[in-house]
């Protein structure tokens, strides 16, 4: 086969591939690297916070950030109105944030890449079945549904988790069942078939592994959804409840020092937003390197 | 003076693995009333030295030419609205899968009549008669019935002729045929070849075939190019071409046929030629 | 002898449900198709897109149930509409796709492509499995080196070598052949023609070759049957077929095919020239 062999250029690697898609996408970039961060800050936190999150220093209640008149440098970004650093707060509650994220996702994908493998490969009944439970479930505004399930199981991070997955569920199982039944008619799937190869192997060795890439990109949009939502669960008092320093909370706590201090919700909100357009800033440049279709030249 | 003229054309392609080179250095005549068939496997370069004549590649193409002219008109030194008014006008094209080709959301008879508007300015009861007549001239039985008709409803066969339709509504001096019975089966490729040759014969048009079939080639061509890897190997009339190849690629090309076949095995080409073989026995 | 492959009769229908604005209506894909193949040869079918060719194909690599019609494969009756298919059965016939860039699993190595059957078939050790396969990608033309490679790093003719390969792992009395050359080029598909006729002569093994290329068929086929519309038209030796179709249909797709030879130009040329 020397005519196929020799060419001017070798083709590159998978992963030397996927790092020049991604890397034409500067804000794609941007957001990986806030995201490290990020991360580096969350799992190091015990080492680079400057105070403990729960201790209340009741000399300084309310201490506004450094940079504004009468800041102290020891609490660069102020305290809040029991005297807590809102800076190792803020650290601390990157743990809360990205744990919840990953939970959620781990859940949703699982279980939604499960459900939908079942509707795309068997069709038929149990499809339509599956598939207007999902509709059910989309016809809710995610929000209220998360937070009437909340209400079912209990206030608490724990049940606010499970019931951001199941929110999220329906996006996971709509785009396997979508992605599985492409694939499926596909000759590989067939030839295995012809091979022998049952149901089971069919499913998870066969398909499964080449409807991945539209499902990672979809898991870090929920990731930042799943911290958006689970903040506003916190902010209404159903998530994680205080003094846990989770970002959502410690809005809610905020509230009623708007007027006097600004820092107190401005700091927690910042969090929030930074985090989450890192993510889906990371997500875009995902997409990028891993749909074929989006690919240039 | 031919009418279409390509002196040492150069296409890159900015890629991952860095910059490919997928024409490297072809030059090409066509005259009016004249068919040539540019002949080439996969990733010899045949459509995007085309393509990229007609300022249809995408943007990470770098496009060099020493000359490109088409009627007297140097193409490179045109703004892209300029190069519209001739290509699809004077020069058009035809693809290889009809279906594709035509936008499934209109009916053909919209999608023909919209060229006739744009490229002529012909008035709605000019543009359906024209269109009507069109669809005659390329062989569609009920053409006025047969407007209203969504893509979809149509053969690949039939879907080719509205697209032949369409191409040869504003009477191109030049048409170029990208592999035009590719997808299409043998019964209905003899069907459009032979309505290619007939209308390219009563026109006078110059008719550019790109292919990697050598049966269409003998059927169709007067003079042929060989391409292999982006570069021209051989270029003579379509009778020297078969019956006295000048370049060995030509050769095992031809040995490779089916058709040839005189023992029990092909003879192949990667058997006894190297790319340095191919190159250094290019014409 | 048995035939290795006996067909009586074989019909396929499609149903169509119906819908608000259609009535369900009954596709005859394969209407009453009989033929049989004998061990080491090659029966080639011919057609046009929609002839059922392909769906002949399914039926005879157990793909799809015929909807009536007996299917023999060595002697033995299959229906895989009544009963599940015994590995045994299983294994005997193979099928190698048209489209070389759809045939492989692309998240798979061709390694692991290649060993699948055996892992699913066989008891045999890794180390076994992996001597097997590697023994395979030789005889088909490829090298040990490519063992661990993936899919897309190889070219249209090479997945169609590892196809042909993966098809071969379980040593088939039959081989349904879809097209195998139809999406390659000129000089990749004489290789790939090449591979076939030697791997036949080596292991004996039975074509059922699906083509629309007569040019190919006519190289390779020992019997030749011509699809219409579901039918066979027209079914005989190469020889007969080739040399006195009796069909019309035959004859009108011989006269289709291009032909590549220096007298059918030249006479081309003396046409246009006097016209």
């Amino acid at each position: 086969m020397a005519v196929a062999e020799i060419k001017t250029t070798t083709p590159p690697t998978g992963l030397a591939e996927f790092w020049f898609y991604f890397s034409r996408n500067k804000g794609a970039v941007i957001g990986l690297v806030i995201f490290v961060i990020i991360l580096l800050l969350a799992i190091l936190a015990p080492l680079v916070t400057p105070h403990s999150p729960s201790i209340q220093n009741r000399d300084v209640l309310l201490l506004p950030p450094a940079l504004a008149a009468g800041g102290q440098w020891t609490y660069f970004l102020g305290t809040d109105a029991v005297g807590r650093d809102i800076l190792s707060r803020l650290i601390y509650g990157a743990r809360f944030s990205l744990f919840i994220g990953l939970v959620v996702v781990t859940l949703s994908v699982i279980s939604g890449v499960l459900v939908g493998l079942v509707a795309g490969y068997f069709r038929g009944r149990t499809d339509t079945i599956i598939m207007r439970v999902m509709d059910i479930i989309l016809a809710f505004p995610s929000l209220l549904l998360a937070l009437v399930l909340v209400a079912v199981l209990g206030p608490g991070l724990v049940n606010a988790m499970i019931a951001i997955s199941l929110v999220n569920l329906p996006h996971f199982v709509r785009l396997t069942r979508a992605a599985v039944m492409s694939e499926r008619t596909k000759d590989y799937v067939i030839a295995s078939r012809v091979a022998g190869a049952g149901t089971l192997r069919l499913m998870f060795l066969t398909i499964l592994p080449n409807c991945l890439a539209p499902l990672i990109v979809q898991a870090t949009l929920a990731f930042s959804a799943a911290i958006l939502d689970a903040a506003a669960l916190g902010f209404l008092g159903m998530g994680a409840q205080p003094p846990t320093p989770e970002w959502g909370t410690m809005l809610a706590e905020a509230r009623e020092f708007i007027q006097r201090a600004w820092w107190v919700v401005t700091f927690p909100g910042l969090a929030i937003l930074i985090t989450v357009i890192a993510i889906n800033l990371m997500g875009d440049g995902l997409r990028d390197a891993l749909d074929p279709k989006l690919k240039r030249s | 003076m031919s009418l279409f003229e390509i002196e040492n054309l150069v296409v890159e392609f900015q890629t991952a693995a860095g910059p490919f080179r997928a024409v490297d250095g072809v030059s090409m005549k066509v005259n009016a009333g004249e068919v040539l068939a540019i002949v080439g496997e996969s990733g010899s370069g045949k459509s995007v030295s085309m393509l990229a004549a007609m300022g249809l590649l995408p943007w990470t193409a770098k496009v060099t030419a020493d000359k490109l002219q088409f009627n007297g008109i140097d193409l490179l030194g045109l703004s892209p609205s300029d190069r519209r008014t001739i290509v699809g006008k004077d020069i058009a094209m035809i693809f290889q899968e009809p279906i594709a080709s035509l936008n499934p959301c209109f009916t053909v008879g919209f999608q023909i009549e919209e060229v006739l508007r744009i490229h002529l300015g012909l008035d709605r009861a000019a543009r359906r008669a024209r269109a009507i007549e069109l669809f005659d001239l390329v062989g569609i039985p009920n053409p006025a019935e047969r407007l209203s008709h969504f893509p979809h409803q149509m053969s690949g066969g039939q879907c080719q002729r509205v697209m032949i339709a369409i191409a040869l509504s504003c009477n191109p001096k030049l048409l170029i045929a990208d592999e035009p019975t590719t997808a299409l089966d043998v019964t209905i490729q003899k069907q459009i070849l032979d309505l290619l040759m007939r209308l390219q014969a009563e026109h006078g048009m110059g008719l550019i075939i790109i292919t990697h079939n050598m049966g269409v080639v003998a059927e169709t061509a007067d003079r042929v190019i060989v391409q292999y890897k982006g570069r021209k190997i051989e270029e003579a009339d379509v009778l020297s071409l078969f019956e006295a190849p000048k370049s060995t690629y030509t050769r095992a090309l031809l040995s490779a046929l089916p058709d040839n076949a005189t023992g029990d095995r092909l003879p192949t080409i990667a058997e006894f030629l190297s790319d340095d073989q191919i190159f250094a026995g290019a014409v | 002898m048995t035939h290795v492959l006996e067909a009586k009769n074989l019909t396929r229908d499609y149903h169509i449900p119906g819908s608000l604005f259609k009535k369900a209506k009954t596709v005859h894909a394969v209407k009453g198709v009989s033929f049989s193949v004998d061990q080491g040869k090659t029966l080639a079918i011919v057609g046009e897109s929609g002839c059922g060719k392909s769906t002949l194909a399914r039926i005879v690599t157990m793909i799809d149930p015929a909807t009536s019609g007996d299917m023999l494969i060595d002697g033995q009756k299959v229906d895989i509409a009544r009963e599940s298919l015994t590995p045994e059965m299983r294994q005997k016939v193979q099928i190698v796709f048209q489209n070389p860039y759809g045939t492989l699993n692309p998240r798979k190595k061709i390694g692991e492509i290649l060993t699948e059957p055996l892992i699913i078939n066989t008891n045999m050790k890794a180390d076994d499995r992996r001597d097997k396969a590697m023994a395979m990608l030789k005889k088909v033309g490829l090298e040990e080196k490519h063992y661990g490679r993936y899919p897309h790093m190889f070219s249209g003719g090479q997945r169609q070598r590892v196809a042909i390969a993966r098809a071969l792992m379980l040593n088939p009395r039959l081989l349904v052949l879809d097209e195998p050359v139809s999406a390659l080029d000129l000089s990749v598909q004489a290789q790939v023609l090449n591979l076939l006729a030697d791997l036949q002569d080596e292991f004996q093994l039975t074509y059922v070759f699906i083509s629309h290329d007569l040019s190919v068929v006519r190289y390779i086929a020992d019997d030749v049957m011509v699809m219409y519309y579901g039918e066979a038209v027209e079914y005989g030796s190469r020889e007969e077929v080739f040399s006195d179709p009796k069909h019309s249909y035959t004859r009108t797709l011989f006269a289709a095919t291009p032909r590549a030879d220096v007298e059918s130009i030249k006479a081309r040329l003396a046409r246009k020239n006097a016209a």
